[in-house]
């Protein structure tokens, strides 16, 4: 299983908390995922307001790690004060670093990412920054002291699974001794069976989950799938070629 | 004073932050705070001297992908 940050993890698969219809399908979809880690937010609370704090008591129920983001923040600012904020809140020096560049496809944006994954670890936080699939970027991320990388499937929400095959898997063989999760755009299991058929080591999504018409089936199916692809990659898959070749021997073949 | 909570205006009695979160019934909530863009961890709140004009955002755990 994936090590984060010195952390093993007992699942391949990463869930987010985000979109169910109800806080007991929610539950029941962690159960059947088998999820090691949940993604969760900050957001105003003020008021009469218990919200939150009624999320909290579920989510620590659910007996998995938790992965705190800094969804929605544009600026590094933004995304540096909100990582002190949920670090406080949750107890934990990881964050999922977010910094968005473009509203419409919610990219990653590349400069102030590595600016704020800067600040955050010297600042001691452990960072998995969402990011693009981008070989450049990527080993500034490292560089500053990501030691794990999280690059897009496809844009959040978008459920289009893996855009850039040749961008993932460039990735994988330049970095293979960083662990990297494919995070966002995922919508099938096929889609996550094939980030670990690639040798991904985890994936992460929550709309797919969430927002299928079964969730608890959907969270089951994806964990399948997760382990039938990571089973796969250990097994060494054969080369694809163009041309056929027999599976059928050949030789012995009667001449008819 | 009149300060801005999470982006509504108020009047407030509250000299500092931690009493500001007790008038508010938020002060043994899971919440975190910051004071004008910068964070101000839990332990700093009670030292923490409010001004008028100030932007308070108080936070709690919720939802996520």
């Amino acid at each position: 299983m994936p090590t984060f940050y010195g952390t093993e993890v007992k699942s391949r698969l990463m869930l987010g908390t985000a979109q169910y219809p109800s806080p007991a399908i929610l539950a029941e979809a962690f159960r059947r995922s088998g999820a090691g880690i949940a993604t969760v937010s900050v957001r105003r609370e003020a008021g009469g307001d218990q919200a939150g704090q009624d999320f909290w008591a579920l989510i620590r129920d659910l007996g998995v790690a938790v992965l705190p983001n800094t969804a929605g923040c544009y600026s590094v600012r933004e995304a540096v004060t909100t990582a002190q904020m949920a670090r406080e809140l949750f107890d934990t020096n990881w964050i999922k670093l977010e910094v968005i560049g473009h509203a419409d496809t919610l990219q990653p944006d590349p400069f102030g990412l590595v600016e704020a994954a800067a600040q955050l670890a010297d600042d001691g936080f452990e960072v998995f920054p969402y990011c693009t699939e981008d070989l450049v970027l990527c080993e500034r991320l490292v560089e500053v002291g990501c030691k794990v990388l999280m690059p897009w499937g496809a844009p959040i929400g978008t459920g289009l699974g893996l855009n850039n095959i040749y961008g993932l898997r460039s990735l994988r063989a330049h970095f293979p001794g960083i662990p990297l999760v494919v995070d966002a755009g995922l919508g099938l299991p096929s889609h996550a069976a094939q980030a670990m058929e690639m040798g991904y080591d985890a994936v992460l999504l929550n709309t797919a989950v969430a927002k299928a018409g079964d969730p608890v089936v959907m969270a089951h199916a994806f964990a399948l799938a997760v382990e039938a692809g990571a089973l796969a990659a250990g097994a060494d898959p054969m080369d694809a070629r163009d041309m056929a070749a027999p599976s059928t021997p050949v030789f012995g073949q009667a001449i008819l | 004073m009149k300060i801005i909570v999470n982006g509504e205006a108020l009047e407030i009695g509250a000299l500092t932050l931690a009493a500001l979160l007790d008038d508010l019934g938020k002060g043994d909530a899971k919440v975190a705070t910051s004071v004008n863009e910068a964070f101000v961890p839990k332990q700093q709140r009670a030292e923490h001297a409010l001004q008028d004009g100030d932007r308070v955002e108080i936070v709690a755990p919720r939802q996520g992908g």
